[in-house]
């Protein structure tokens, strides 16, 4: 099974490089941007053929390593 | 006294602490392999700066789980002094000895200069050479230095006065322009509950030496070695 | 296998009489693989095929040379049986294409040639050229550059303490990456490439082979699978925390005794270190394709030999010592691998699944390399500028901020405080970026190093022989400016396309100049390397031979920075000034002009005047010092203010030139020195036949000429400091 895990700034925590890309992208004019957040997306494949169990393998994962809670929310999508 | 040096893949201020530290202790500082899960009882556990692990995934994240991390957790939970420096203070953040997080600096660039620091607390043996109120100057050298922590932490950590040292101007006044990464509180390093941890952005080790341009640093070693031994 | 038709032959890069010299020497046509090998070690950048003959003529040699050019740095003799060992290299194409990555792996590039000799890295430095700052690439460029060398040089931990930075409209399609590094070695722990003793195994250690950077015109034409996508040539990616641990897997297996020879796998990766190794050694080659760490499934031989990814070295160890070595490189989380053997064949025989993919000559293929002696035209002297045509400024001073804040001569802070110039404990308070050289101690001695790099293209492009000159001669200086005597070079050759004629004439202008200066100064060329065709739409580059030097002090407590270190101490202007201002940074900025020639170095005046200075320096007479370039005399006066933080007062001495000339003349040889004892200093001077002139005092907050006008240190700090910043915003 395939999990793809999206790793992104909790909302209140201040992104300088989301920023930084609004910025940029307001100067090549698009506009309407109005809030951009910058994360992280980690592809992993598991050799558990039960959904459940690689989501929740995968979340542990998360918890462990791949995300640092204190400032990042995760999303796991196992395919 | 005997002071232990962490070394992990990627690490690259070992030598310079182990220097410092040296010169300080009077005694070889021990040098321990990241994959170590025992070593010899020491006073003083430091961590280096570097980039451990390339710094990839965020920095400090795979030198906090390594084996000797779970090594030098239980034995700064029964008091063993540890310090943190620059990616040693990323790492304790990320281990969970030290509350918060460092991210990326405000400006978004590498920054590598000297900055002006005042000695909030000398109430703990990392700060035991200063005088609270002190301004020091001394270099700083990192991408990921902009403290962050909710604002209960914050509370926390300005109520039992663990702010170590925050990031001021040369007259010790905090500015925006005086506080080089965008940390909250201008915080450049924070102390544990016990007080037997501390985590600094700057790098003491590298302003330890007249020659090298100024020896605000070597005081810190001196009363750590004194407040110690 | 793909026929070998003659587009392939051309997309190969041969021309008819290279292909017949092939067919020649393998007595057979080649395969794919054995013609792709030929190709990259025939390449330009391999076989130095326009640039040899006028290499072989600079001066190699000196007492102190352990070890001159044609190893992968060189090395010279720093005393207590240590060895400094550096060298400089071009990554300008790759810099351009993808700024981050080109930079980045420039620098893990040349800190791979510097480790491989058994030195560890102490120092970085870089000199960046960028298009004019209106170009709207410029910014991006800067941008990415700066972050890559910062990105690799700070994560490996070796500090990036010097270098250069300029704009020119030269460089617009053709940026020039020019890293150097200066490593420091136990003399009797020196590593050369040279294979030797047929049975003794290969072995391949660092990071696992992928198709980075295989040669886009290659692979453009010649099809290898139906899957193009993912065949496609990529940028080479560093990954400065695996160099990091091969320095320390290297270092610490060269603590042992089981190396023979080792080199690293730079441009052209596996094929040109098996081949150096090889014809150094004069023995054969097997290697087992099979064998080689991959990073992606069903590589070619083609592509295996040819593939330039990054962090890898080729080894040979003494029988029976691979599972010592293995252990080492396991413990750093390396591969390694035992992938072939010598032999006595003086043949390179490739198997791949089994069966022979390639049998190539050894020797034939590596020294028979094409060498030119391409046509040349020596470029026309101009004439000396007609000062009539240069009319006085209407203010002195405000000339002098408007120069200070300029693109050439603007504080380059917002670069190197992007560098880690620090780590490793050594680099002296007076000896970071921002000087004339830079200082780092000598770990766990006295001693310090003195580096530099320097060149002056506009001079170059001039009147390329006096650009040579000045080139060596500035690094000469800048070195002694710190009290440090100068010791070797090492040569980044960056010029346009040779098959012209005056471009091939600006090289050979370029190295006769650098001979020259460095027979005269006793300052060899250790090692160095050449960047050719950096040329787009047929508008090559300014020649630019950059020089990085280094230099020695026996006592780092003795060495000056450039910043005045006191008030009340006599400013002394030493060698002597003649207002030249042809060529100068005063007319480009001021006057929009480039004409004159360039100022003239008189090496034998260069060489007493400076060591002169130097004797000075190490006597304590002088504190701090500061030689002239860029600008002239008032700009070299203002940044010793400015690093000194206080001002300086100046009684304007009697002129036999315009005051502007005096000002911002680039006179060669020159010093600009800080002493509490001017009248001793003069009477030493003038007992040597020096040159010298009290010129004034410091102190104060003031640039303050008498008569002249006043400018406040701050107002120009300001204009300095603000102008990097402000266009990268």
């Amino acid at each position: 099974m395939k999990a793809r895990i999206h790793v992104t700034l909790k909302n209140g925590v201040l992104d300088p490089q989301g920023k930084a890309v609004e910025h940029a992208l307001g100067s090549l004019g698009f506009d309407g941007v109005e809030d951009v957040r910058q994360g992280k997306y980690i592809e992993i494949n598991l050799s558990e053929t039960d959904p459940a169990k690689a989501e929740t393998q995968a979340r542990d994962m998360c918890e462990k390593l791949l995300a640092n809670t204190v400032i990042e929310n995760y999303s796991v999508e196992i395919a | 006294m005997k002071a232990a040096v962490i070394v992990f893949p990627g690490s690259n201020c070992d030598r310079d602490l182990q220097v410092s530290l040296r010169i300080a202790t009077g005694n070889e500082p021990l040098m321990v392999w990241h994959g170590d899960s025992s070593f010899d009882d020491v006073d003083l556990i430091a961590v280096p700066g570097g980039f451990s692990y390339g710094d990839y995934l965020r920095a400090g994240a795979m030198a906090a789980k390594s084996p000797v991390m779970r090594e030098i957790i239980a034995r700064a939970n029964k008091g063993v002094p540890v310090l943190g420096i620059c990616n040693g203070f990323q790492i304790l953040t990320e281990s969970g000895l030290l509350p918060g997080a460092l991210m990326r600096n405000a400006a978004l660039k590498y920054i590598c200069k000297d900055i002006h620091l005042r000695v909030e607390t000398n109430d703990t043996a990392f700060t035991r050479g200063y005088a609270t109120g002190d301004v020091l100057r001394i270099p700083i050298a990192h991408h990921d230095g902009n403290y962050f922590a909710d604002p209960d932490t914050l509370d926390e950590l300005e109520q039992e006065n663990r702010v170590a040292f925050r990031y001021t101007n040369a007259q010790g006044e905090q500015s925006a322009d005086a506080n080089p990464n965008g940390s909250q509180h201008h915080i450049a390093g924070i102390l544990n509950k016990n007080r037997n941890v501390l985590g600094m952005m700057p790098h003491p080790e590298r302003l330890a030496d007249a020659a090298l341009g100024g020896e605000d640093g070597k005081r810190m070693f001196e009363g750590l070695v004194r407040a110690i031994a | 296998m793909s026929e070998i038709t003659a587009d392939v032959i051309a997309s190969h890069g041969f021309t008819d009489a290279e292909y017949a010299k092939v067919l020649e020497i393998m007595g057979r046509e080649p395969n794919m693989t054995e013609l792709g090998i030929f190709s990259v070690m025939w390449s330009e950048h391999c076989s130095y095929k326009s640039s040899k003959k006028w290499l072989k003529t600079l001066p190699t040699e000196a007492p102190w040379v352990i070890c001159g050019p044609g190893e992968n740095a060189g090395i010279i003799d720093i005393g207590d049986g240590q060895a400094a060992v550096f060298k400089m290299e071009s990554h300008n194409h790759p810099s351009y294409i993808e700024p981050y990555q080109g930079a980045a792996t420039g620098v893990g590039g040349i800190l791979r040639d510097v480790f491989t000799m058994g030195a560890r890295p102490v120092a970085n430095l870089n000199a960046l050229r960028f298009g004019s700052t209106d170009h709207p690439k410029t910014r991006h460029l800067v941008s990415g550059v700066v972050a890559g060398v910062g990105g690799y040089g700070n994560c490996v931990g070796v500090p990036t303490v010097g270098g250069e930075c300029e704009f020119h409209a030269s460089y617009n399609g053709n940026i020039l990456v020019n890293a150097m590094t200066v490593g420091v070695a136990d003399q009797d722990k020196i590593f050369y490439s040279a294979a030797t003793g047929a049975g003794n195994p290969i072995v391949y250690v660092g990071s696992k082979t992928g198709r980075d950077g295989i040669h886009g015109a290659t692979m453009a034409s010649v099809e290898f699978s139906d899957d193009s996508e993912a065949k496609r040539p990529t940028v080479q990616v560093g990954d400065p925390f695996t160099e990091k641990l091969l320095i320390e897997a290297c270092l610490e297996l060269m603590q042992t005794d089981c190396i023979i020879g080792i080199q690293d796998m730079g441009a052209a990766g596996l094929t040109s270190s098996s081949f150096e190794m090889a014809s150094k050694g004069g023995v054969g080659v097997e290697l087992d394709l099979d064998k080689i760490p991959q990073r992606e499934a069903d590589m070619t031989a083609y592509e295996m030999m040819l593939s330039e990814s990054q962090e890898r070295m080729l080894m040979v160890l003494r029988p029976g010592t691979e599972a010592r070595a293995e252990a080492i490189f396991k413990k750093w989380e390396l591969d390694f691998s035992v992938c072939g053997e010598l032999t006595d064949s003086g043949h390179m025989v490739l198997r791949h699944k089994g069966e022979i993919v390639a049998d190539l000559p050894i020797d034939p293929l590596a020294l028979a390399s094409p060498e030119y002696d391409r046509p040349w035209v020596p470029t026309a002297k101009p004439p000396a500028l007609d000062m009539a045509s240069s009319p006085a400024p209407d203010d002195l001073m405000a000339t002098l901020l408007a120069m200070m804040g300029s693109p050439a001569l603007a504080s380059k802070r917002w670069i190197w405080e992007q560098y880690d110039h620090m780590v490793m404990g050594d680099t002296l308070g007076h000896g970071r970026p921002g000087g004339d050289a830079a200082l780092v101690r000598v770990h766990g001695s006295k001693k310090a190093l003195a580096m530099t790099s320097d060149c002056t293209p506009r001079y170059c492009y001039a009147d390329p022989v006096e650009g040579g000159r000045q080139a060596v001669a500035e690094s000469w200086r800048n070195i002694t400016a710190t009290g440090a005597t100068p010791l070797a070079i090492t040569d980044n050759m960056n010029f346009g396309n040779p098959e012209k004629p005056e471009i091939m004439g600006q090289f050979v202008g370029c190295c006769q100049g650098i001979s020259e200066a460095c027979i005269a100064l006793d300052y060899p060329v250790v090692s160095g390397n050449v960047s050719l065709y950096n040329e787009t739409n047929g508008q090559g580059i300014h020649p630019t031979p950059t020089i990085g030097g280094v230099g020695l002090i026996e006592d780092a407590a003795r060495s000056v920075g450039i910043g005045l270190t006191a008030d009340d101490q006599d400013i002394v202007l030493i060698g002597e000034s003649r207002g030249h201002l042809g060529c100068s940074l005063y007319l480009e900025l001021i006057e929009n002009r480039t004409d004159g020639a360039p100022p003239p170095v008189d090496l034998a005046a260069e060489r007493k005047t400076g060591d002169f200075v130097r004797a000075q320096i190490l006597a304590r007479e002088i504190s701090c010092c500061h030689d002239l370039s860029d600008g002239g005399l008032l700009v070299g006066l203002t940044e010793m203010a400015l690093a000194g933080q206080r001002g300086v007062r100046i009684a304007l001495p009697e002129l036999s030139m315009p005051l502007h000339a005096w000002a911002f003349g680039e006179d060669q040889g020159r010093y600009l020195v800080a002493t509490n004892d001017a009248p001793a200093l003069l009477a030493s001077a003038q007992s040597q036949g020096v040159d010298a002139v009290l010129i004034g005092k410091s102190g104060g907050s003031d640039i303050q000429i008498s008569g002249v006008g006043t400018l406040p240190v701050d107002t120009i700090r300001q204009a300095h400091e603000n102008w990097m910043p402000a266009y990268m915003a």
